[in-house]
């Protein structure tokens, strides 16, 4: 059984339809990425797996339940994380209260605090700076403290978006070797990139998204040396 | 001096209420203006429980108990279902929880002003009377320094503090942490109607009588403390409060008092073409 399992889902804002009719699925242990243009509905793909948005019809299936009429805070608790596009941490909270946030459903102290240990080992950054004001943070440390906030929730699954959204090529680098590593810990990921190289390179399968419908899927690497995809989203 | 003190303490109590109004808005993301009745309906509560007890501190218990009820009441009932509603729907709401509140108090009371009861009475402190000031003035003030500090301290260091910053920060953000926003915009209500408890007892210390329009003034003077401060920020709140309070205090006893009204409020339209956000406020961005 595939840990998560989308299955012909349709989302639509006001009369404007984002997603047409797309099921895909993610099983443990895998890093999914979930490719396309901009506008092509990644986003969207995305909050409705973690239930801020809901489909007009489609299942979302999280471990066997549909969780598609579940309210997002709950899902949450059912071990599900989202690291929303643009990172969106609490930029007048500190580090550490940012942090303490992403185990804000959890009740096990002693599981917290080791769990805090092993994001600061992933991010020795947010370590030396858990007292800084998280608005001050420069644009990756802001991406490290979104992923460590999310890790805090001790997740089954994450859900990324473009995690490497205007970071230097070198801090792209680190964002992904640390994906790897937490794929390699046995998270399961899936992962919206726009840097559709990076994502294919680390991940296991992938689906490309165009304007709201799912236009192709398969090995990513062999996606990565698809012609078509290098045509249109490799720019080779 | 003593000007300075009284100015203090009628500040702490506009503090109190504006406090409300911020966060409910920093929240929420409303104006709740329904939020000066809950003071009205607080001094009838104490009104009532001393005409039936005759003891302060019941009446100040059921004042307390029965405005955060009611302020539960009114966000469960009346904004809730409009949720996601346009702002100015919610706003012809808050105005007519108001209203109502107001007109069911008439029904009740009656629309003459009433005493609240001569239990309601704080005792004389010899010490700082024979300087000139009240005790009302003394107790209110040292009362609404603990409060404030009290609810700063809850916000900062409470996992349930975090997450109302953390809402009114990102509402969409908060929930991706597993809070429940519902959940959080009820007890600010509660909180804020406590407050607005607290505020309606000192303000029967300083007049002791009860009417249904009683939450008016002190209401929308708080308001404005708020929006000086810049609406969703509680330090502003708190610090818009006292300033007004101060001011209004300070004008009373000078000769400007025919015009304090008018200088509190034109005091909101100089601050704002200065620094459109109030003094504390930020520029917020809008978010999904
Ligand atoms: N709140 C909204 N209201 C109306 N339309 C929206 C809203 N959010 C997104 N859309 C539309 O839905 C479509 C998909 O948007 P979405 O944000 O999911 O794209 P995306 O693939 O994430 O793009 P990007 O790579 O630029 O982030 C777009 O056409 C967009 O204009
Ligand atoms: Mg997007």
């Amino acid at each position: 059984m595939a840990m998560l399992e989308v299955k012909n889902i349709e989302v639509c804002y006001g009369m404007i339809r984002a997603i047409k009719n797309i099921s895909f699925e993610i099983n443990k242990g895998e890093i999914v990425a979930l490719i396309g243009a901009n506008g092509a509905g990644k986003t969207t793909t995305l909050h409705t797996v973690s239930g801020l948005l809901k489909p007009t019809t489609g299942q979302v299936l999280f471990n066997g339940k549909d969780i598609s009429k579940i309210p997002a805070h709950k899902i949450v608790t059912m071990g599900m994380a989202h690291v929303p596009e643009g990172r969106r941490v609490f930029q007048q909270l500190s580090v550490l209260d940012n942090l303490k946030l992403g185990a804000y459903t959890r009740t096990d102290k002693k599981e917290i605090a080791e769990n805090l240990k092993r994001v600061y080992e992933h991010f020795p950054r947010l370590a030396e700076r858990k007292h800084q004001i998280a608005g001050t943070l420069s644009g990756g440390e802001q991406q490290m403290l979104a992923m460590g906030r999310a890790l805090m929730s001790n997740p089954d699954i994450i859900l990324m978006d473009e995690p490497s959204m205007g970071l230097s090529p070198l801090l792209v680098k680190e964002i992904f070797t640390i994906i790897e590593e937490l794929h390699k810990a046995g998270t399961t990921i899936l992962l919206v990139e726009q840097n559709a190289k990076m994502a294919l390179s680390v991940a296991n399968r992938a689906y490309v998204l165009e304007t709201g419908s799912i236009a192709m899927s398969g090995d990513a690497k062999e996606m990565l040396n698809n012609d078509d995809i290098k045509k249109a989203y490799l720019g080779q | 001096m003593i000007t300075l003190i009284d100015g203090l303490s009628l500040g702490s109590i506009y503090a109190l209420i504006a406090l409300g109004y911020t966060m409910v808005y920093g929240i929420a993301k409303m104006l709740n203006f329904a939020h000066g009745d809950i003071i009205m309906v607080g001094a009838y509560a104490i009104m009532v429980t001393l005409a039936a007890t005759v003891s302060p501190i019941a009446a100040i218990i059921a004042a307390i108990v029965i405005c955060t009820i009611l302020g539960i009441l009114v966000e469960k009932l009346a904004y809730k279902p409009l949720r996601g509603a346009s702002p100015l729907a919610v706003l012809i709401t808050a105005i007519g929880v108001s209203y109502f509140l107001q007109g069911l108090a008439q029904l009740v009371f009656g629309s003459q002003p009433k005493p609240v009861g001569s239990a309601w009475k704080l005792p004389a402190i010899k010490a700082i009377n024979d300087i000139g000031i009240t005790t009302s003035a003394a107790v209110t003030l040292i009362c609404g320094i603990i409060i404030m500090v009290a609810l700063t301290l809850f916000i900062k260091y409470t996992k349930t503090g975090s997450a109302m910053l953390a809402v009114s920060e990102d509402r969409g953000a908060a929930i991706l942490m597993g809070v429940n926003v519902n959940k959080i915009i009820s007890i600010t209500f509660a909180i804020g109607s406590a407050l607005a408890a607290f505020a309606g007892m000192f303000y029967l210390f300083q007049i002791p009588n009860t009417e249904p329009t009683l939450g008016a003034m002190p209401g929308i003077t708080a308001f404005t403390a708020a929006v000086i401060g810049g609406i969703g920020s509680i330090p502003g709140a708190m610090v818009g409060g006292v300033l007004l309070g101060v001011i209004e205090k300070f004008c009373l006893a000078s000769p400007l008092a025919p015009y304090t009204v008018a200088i509190k409020f034109s005091l909101l339209i100089v601050i704002l073409l200065v620094k459109p956000t109030g003094l504390l406020g930020k520029v917020v961005r809008e978010k999904v």
